[in-house]
């Protein structure tokens, strides 16, 4: 049966900037993954569309996953879970929590499926201990260009594996893969706030912790002086049964709220932020407390759509890692120049990250490294797209990079912070020399 | 509320819609028998269902234009506690308007088939005592337009056919819900790019049933607002709605 020729429909990643009218198409099983790889002159793989701006948009085919989404099996002596690359990280949680195991390495959100975790090779709270995603999976079923699946793992097509992991898709499609839950005995985790005065604190807060199994800051952006970069740190562990105060062993899921408009774009300005931040911080108690799995990872999944509240212009999200010598400059520095412009950024996220490279389980296009790592999200205005190449030539000063799972706008340049780029090239070529599997980013950056 | 009745025999399995209700009867604890032409493609929903929710789940060959009712239902070993029709052919309406051969199939897809099926269940079902049937229907079956007439054609009859049954069984433990869901964002509406407020997800439609199954509605619209749309189309005067291109 042929398809009708379809119309473009408008996309765009969580950030809402950029959008594009793409032609789209759903795959359920693997014979429509082929016909649409091969009826396609170029195309993209995307799951949940949660990549914050280019990484999953391709005019030409956008090949949605997220109907491929079935468990295939589940060893519950290893932890070993198999299953479709269209599966949802919120299923796997709904679904293997309640027995008592959780996602190796979770995102910010739950609303992202796996084949997109393992294509952004995505990092949690627990980098520092556990790696990225791409550490814990043991092989994956690929696609390549000429319709052919190739199974992939550290021993078969090394190569082509790790290139894969944190390949953006480039590499082809996933359709399947197995990686490792680990084992946890409730649904609760038991968090330690710390109140950091100033940036130095924050990153001592971390080094004096380092085995804690979750750690991440949100820290003040716009605080200037001697209270610049003040933050909460919050670290967490999987609360055990014996620890845990009766009454909290089944902690309660709230249904999510949603944002139901698009605030307006005079919303977010230096002044709510600033107001936002104080009262953040304020309201920050140090000491212990137990949460659900809900609430600490996922906070902001409780507000569907929480990206409308940046208008309808979009934001973007700047997230660079700065290796550890050079990190206190380059943290300082970062600050210095949002505070300089009053740019408030409401989401601040700061965070100590471990070994990246292939023991942290990553590929050469991965993002995680040895260093800290800082999110800032920015409503999409000129003004901001200037500060943001500020903050880019900092990055590149101190030898960082930025996240293209996050990205929307950087310049070839930056590409620098990826040494290991022209070894993804080499692998790519050899297994897609027309590139046919691309993105407006990989476009836009030549990868 | 009224307690659901297991296992469910979902047929045309494989379709978006279809999927979706496996998974949310299965996680509401229901054995699920799953039916399609190509039972083999079946086999990765079978262990997705058994490993998401630990129910009993299986795949059974079905081909609706069959038309055995009878043996497909002594084949299948049992008498399901519901029976719900996801089986459906949108076809081409320029093709179906040329092609005999074409608009029959449609029709058989949409109409004779599924109603001999689900006239059959429920049968059996009123021997038991006990039973629910579930028919998707569409609301381009409550008035014929010249863009899928051949379709609405036989969901009108579906729908008729659902209608007469629920009033035969009135009073019986056998309940049957008519499903119009409005637009879905599945396979078969994929190449209309749908959007916005009148289209529902396949999940949508999937809760909605579940709901109806357990006592929540005889006759549904899942978006509410295909109510109105529809009571509005079909009580506009013939003069006026010869007029219009829809």
């Amino acid at each position: 049966m042929t398809a009708p020729a379809r119309r473009p429909v408008p996309l765009a990643g969580w950030g809402r900037f950029p959008r594009a009218d793409c032609v789209q198409s759903f795959a359920r099983d693997e014979g429509e993954v082929r016909a649409a790889v091969l009826a396609s002159d170029t195309l993209i793989a995307r799951g949940l569309g949660r990549a914050y701006g280019d990484a999953a948009l391709n005019p030409n085919g956008v090949l949605n996953l997220t109907r491929q989404a079935r468990l295939i099996a589940f060893d519950a002596a290893t932890g070993l879970l198999t299953c479709e690359a269209g599966v949802s990280l919120r299923d796997v949680v709904a679904v293997f929590a309640p027995r008592g195991w959780f996602p190796p390495v979770t995102p910010g959100t739950q609303y992202v499926t796996v084949g997109g975790m393992a294509a952004c090779d995505v990092h949690g709270k627990n980098h520092h201990g556990a790696g990225s995603f791409g550490r814990h999976v043991a092989w994956l079923d690929l696609m390549i260009a000429t319709g052919e699946v190739r199974r992939c793992s550290r021993e078969a097509e090394p190569d082509l594996f790790h290139a894969t992991l944190g390949g953006m898709g480039l590499t082809g499609v996933i359709l399947r893969l197995a990686f490792t839950l680990i084992p946890i005995e409730t649904q609760a985790m038991r968090q330690d706030t710390v109140v950091c005065r100033d940036l130095e604190e924050t990153l001592q807060a971390f080094e004096s912790r380092p085995d804690a199994t979750y750690s991440v800051a949100w820290t003040d952006c716009l605080t200037t002086g001697a209270r610049q970069g003040r933050s909460l740190v919050y670290f967490g562990e999987h609360a055990t049964r014996a620890e845990l105060p009766p009454g909290l062993a089944e902690p309660t899921v709230r249904p999510a709220k949603r944002i139901p408009i698009d605030f307006p774009n005079f919303a977010l300005n230096p002044l709510s932020v600033r107001a936002f931040n104080e009262l953040y911080y304020r309201r920050g108690v140090a000491g212990r407390s137990y949460v659900g799995l809900q609430p600490y990872f996922y906070p902001l999944d409780s507000i569907r759509e929480w990206n409308r509240i940046y208008g309808p212009n979009g934001f973007v999200q700047h997230q660079c890692v700065i290796p550890p010598e050079a990190g206190r400059a380059g943290l300082k520095a970062l600050l210095d120049r949002i505070a300089a412009r009053g740019a408030g950024s409401f989401l601040v996220v700061l965070k100590g990250m471990g070994e990246g490279g292939a023991d942290g389980g990553a590929g050469p296009l991965s993002f995680p490294m040895k260093g800290w790592t800082l999110a800032l999200d920015f409503p999409a205005t000129a003004a901001n797209f200037s500060l943001m190449l500020e903050l880019d030539a900092v990055v590149a000063d101190h030898g960082g990079r930025l996240y293209l799972a996050k990205d929307a706008r950087q310049g070839t340049s930056m590409l620098r912070g990826y040494p290991e780029l022209d070894r993804f090239r080499e692998v790519r070529a050899k297994v897609d020399p027309n590139s046919r599997f691309r993105s407006l980013q990989s476009e836009r950056l030549g990868l | 509320m009224t307690e659901l009745l297991g296992p469910v025999l979902i047929l045309g399995a494989r379709s978006d819609i279809g999927r979706c209700i496996a998974v949310e009867f299965a996680k509401a604890g229901c054995g699920v028998i799953l039916a399609a032409r190509d039972v083999a493609s079946l086999e990765a929903d079978v262990s997705d269902l058994s490993l998401r929710s630990g129910v009993t789940a299986r795949a059974v060959q079905l081909d609706v234009l069959d038309m055995d009712p009878a043996a497909f239902f002594d084949r299948l070993g049992e008498l399901p506690g519901t029976v719900i029709s996801v089986v459906g052919l949108l076809g081409d309406q320029a093709e179906s308007a040329a092609q005999p051969a074409t608009a029959r199939r449609v029709m058989d897809s949409n109409y004779t088939g599924p109603a001999l099926l689900l006239g059959e269940a429920a049968t059996r079902m009123e021997a038991r005592g006990s039973g629910c049937i579930v028919g998707i229907s569409s609301v381009a079956g409550d008035r014929g337009r010249k863009t899928n007439y051949v379709y609405g054609s036989a969901k009108a009859g579906l729908t008729a056919f659902l209608s007469g049954l629920r009033h035969r069984f009135a009073g019986t433990g056998v309940r049957v819900i008519t499903v119009k869901p409005g637009f879905v964002d599945t396979a078969m509406t994929a190449s209309m790019n749908l959007k916005g407020p009148l289209v529902a997800q396949p999940e949508e439609v999937a809760t909605a049933i579940l709901k109806a199954c357990r006592g929540g509605g005889e006759v549904i619209y899942v978006r509410p607002v295909w109510r109105l749309i529809m009571a509005i189309i079909t009580h506009l005067p013939e003069a006026i709605f010869k007029k219009t291109k829809m």
